[in-house]
């Protein structure tokens, strides 16, 4: 049943991006940026958590998801460390995505080359 | 004397007021120019909006329903594994699932098959995290031939920079915001 | 208005007295251009785009040379009696055209037109012949998908989905020899194109951002040599695509000129529909390798009596194109006919 709800609310977040990229001139690259700021913001409204309580990964795949980690983060550590929370709390939930992104990029990039579309 | 030297004071005046006139109805020109040149595009604009072909939105918004539901499940198993054979708490689960997501998608997009699916999926592969390293992992490829530095260093980061900038950036707003109001 | 240029025959058309001869055509494409419909007429299909060498840019100025070399080949002529060069490519500062240039050793002007560079060379080319300024010149262009991919839109790799307006960059170079002797086909006339901007902003949709441009040369040429579309058994045009193609045709309809009939659209007809092109082919590469491989042999041959040759360029930048600005348009006509 898990399954089911995270497939229907990933999906449902990837369909308002599509929805966002074939009706406006928003290229992926300003989806991404929107869809992360979307999900600090969420996050900052409390909005998202119930998101994620139902939809499990279907909530904190979606690049919403890596937003709403940041900003839950950022107030978590603001609860603990006060301001410097602010700075250090976001990146230190999502640190091991985006060290492992930059790493596995970098291996990707000197193991691979790309390859003419066909 | 003086009567030339008057003459030669009204002459310049009149030639002032000649130039004056002259450049207010060449800006008139300039303007009666543009807006002609405004109003044939508009007219164009308008011409063509109908003979440009539409995407298809419902077959685009079905592939990415289904591929980035797909893309989630995936996302819930590897969770659900690493709770269950690591025990790992809440945070170091998300933590894991982000980093071997993160490591299928640069995979998938060394070996050439990321970019196919995106043909096929769109939103429904970039907008999940394995999109982000995807728009990492692609630019750090492509601009191998120009260095390990200044190429695969730094290109690394055209599209997943701005992510970061703005992700971090807000994230920091919203910690002081939360610092200032809700205590 | 008063035209004081001898051969003038209207604001933007000059007639060529002397009638240069294109004597000789070569055309290398790549392996996605060699399965398509045109496929059997290109002198050379590569296997792999990146042609043996480290990188794309370095696989295009090789076969941009390869494509010189050809054409002086087939022309039988020598190196030495080459008097210019005049060709372009797509990639910043041209690098593919200056790099296959500093081998090949054959003074070189480098032109930029976009897409419209073949004619520009041609037009160029055949005035310089014409005054007498050279005996043989060569007219060569290039174009590479996966270095222009990277220089104006995104990673290949990068899992995007490419709008229906979108273009395919042909893999490709066209190059053609045009002399002071010669049995034919003629350049007769020349008609030099106006930028055309209508405010097209997206720059996926060079289509509708070069059919005016098309269209003003059209009908400029038309009106400034009194001819219609009747006097010609083709209209050239380089890849202004499926949409901006008839766009073009209901442009100059309203002129009260119909090409529908004769209107032949390079980058239509260089990939079938099947292959995924989207609108077509586009890039410098796609009007000059049709036009060397299939065009202009079928002169030759007496299939064609005579066409008017109108590539197509959308004169954008990435950094325009990332500064909100219009995508302006250009086309040059060149006028060819099997006898004088």
């Amino acid at each position: 049943m898990e399954y089911v709800r995270a497939f229907i609310v990933g999906g449902t977040i990837c369909l308002i991006g599509q929805v966002l990229m074939d009706t406006t001139k928003l290229t992926a690259a300003r989806i991404l940026v929107l869809f992360v700021t979307a999900g600090v913001v969420m996050a900052g409204l409390g909005i998202y958590e119930p998101i994620v309580e139902w939809g499990g990964a279907g909530a904190t795949v979606p690049l919403t998801g890596f937003g709403y980690s940041l900003g839950k983060g950022a107030i978590e550590e603001v609860e603990k460390a006060g301001l410097l929370g602010a700075f250090t709390g976001g990146i230190k939930a999502t640190a091991g995505g985006i060290a492992g992104a930059v790493t596995f990029g970098y291996i990707m990039a000197v193991l691979f080359n790309p390859k003419t579309k066909p | 004397m003086k009567k030339k030297a008057l003459y030669a004071k009204e002459n310049y005046r009149g030639q002032c007021t000649a130039i004056k006139q002259q450049t207010i109805n060449r800006r008139k020109d300039v303007d009666y120019v543009d807006a002609v040149k405004q109003h044939q595009q508009e007219e164009y604009q308008q011409f063509i909006k109908d003979k440009i072909p539409k995407p298809n939105l419902l077959r685009n918004a079905i592939a990415a329903f289904v591929v980035g539901g797909l893309i989630c499940d995936v996302g819930q198993f590897i969770s659900n594994f690493g709770q269950n054979y690591f025990n790992l708490n809440k945070d170091d689960t998300s933590a894991f699932t982000a980093i071997v997501l993160v490591f299928l998608g640069a995979l998938l997009t060394g070996l050439g098959i990321y970019d196919r699916i995106g043909r096929f999926a769109g939103a429904g592969s970039v907008v999940p995290i394995t999109g982000f390293a995807n728009s990492i992992v692609s630019p750090a490829m492509e601009f191998k031939r120009e260095g390990y530095v200044l190429g695969v260093g730094a290109k690394m980061f055209i599209i997943a920079g701005p992510v970061l900038v703005y992700g971090f950036s807000s994230s920091v707003a919203l910690g002081i915001l939360h610092l200032l109001f809700s205590r | 208005m008063k035209f004081l240029a001898a051969n003038s025959v209207g604001k933007q058309t000059v007639k060529l007295n002397n009638a240069p001869s294109v004597i000789a055509t070569a055309s290398i494409v790549g392996p996605k251009e060699g399965q398509g419909p045109l496929g059997q007429y290109f002198d050379k299909v590569l296997d792999d785009d990146l042609y043996g060498e480290k990188s794309w840019e370095k696989a295009e100025a090789k076969f941009f040379q390869e494509a010189v070399e050809k054409v002086i080949v087939k022309g039988h002529k020598d190196k030495q009696e080459i008097n210019y060069l005049l060709g372009g490519d797509l990639l910043n500062q041209l690098i593919s055209s200056d790099f296959a240039a500093r081998q090949l050793g054959i003074p070189f002007f480098g032109l930029y037109g976009a897409c419209s560079t073949m004619s520009e060379a041609m037009a160029l080319g055949a005035m310089l012949v014409d005054g007498g300024y050279a005996d043989n010149i060569v007219c060569a262009v290039s174009s590479h998908f996966s270095t222009a991919e990277r220089q104006y839109r995104f990673p290949l790799e990068l899992g995007v989905q490419r709008p229906l307006t979108a273009h395919w960059t042909v893999t490709g170079a066209g190059a053609a020899l045009v002399s002071n002797q010669g049995e034919g086909p003629y350049i007769t006339m020349v008609t030099v194109g106006k930028v055309v901007d209508m405010g097209i902003k997206d720059s996926n949709d060079m289509g509708s951002a070069m059919a005016p441009a098309a269209a003003d040369t059209i009908m400029a040429h038309f009106m400034d040599t009194g001819l219609t579309a009747n006097d010609y058994d083709l209209i050239i045009t380089g890849d202004l695509g499926r949409y901006g193609k008839d766009i073009t045709d209901e442009l100059v309809k309203k002129a009260g000129y119909d090409i529908s009939a004769k209107h032949f659209d390079c980058g239509v007809e260089i990939f079938s529909p099947s292959q995924d092109p989207h609108a077509g082919g586009s890039g410098c590469g796609c009007s000059a390798c049709v036009l060397a491989a299939y065009l202009i042999p079928h002169m030759w041959d007496g299939t064609y009596n005579s066409m008017l040759f109108l590539a197509t360029g959308a004169l954008l930048s990435p950094t325009s194109s990332q500064q909100g600005e219009s995508v302006p348009g250009i086309a040059h006509a060149v006028s060819i006919h099997r006898t004088k």
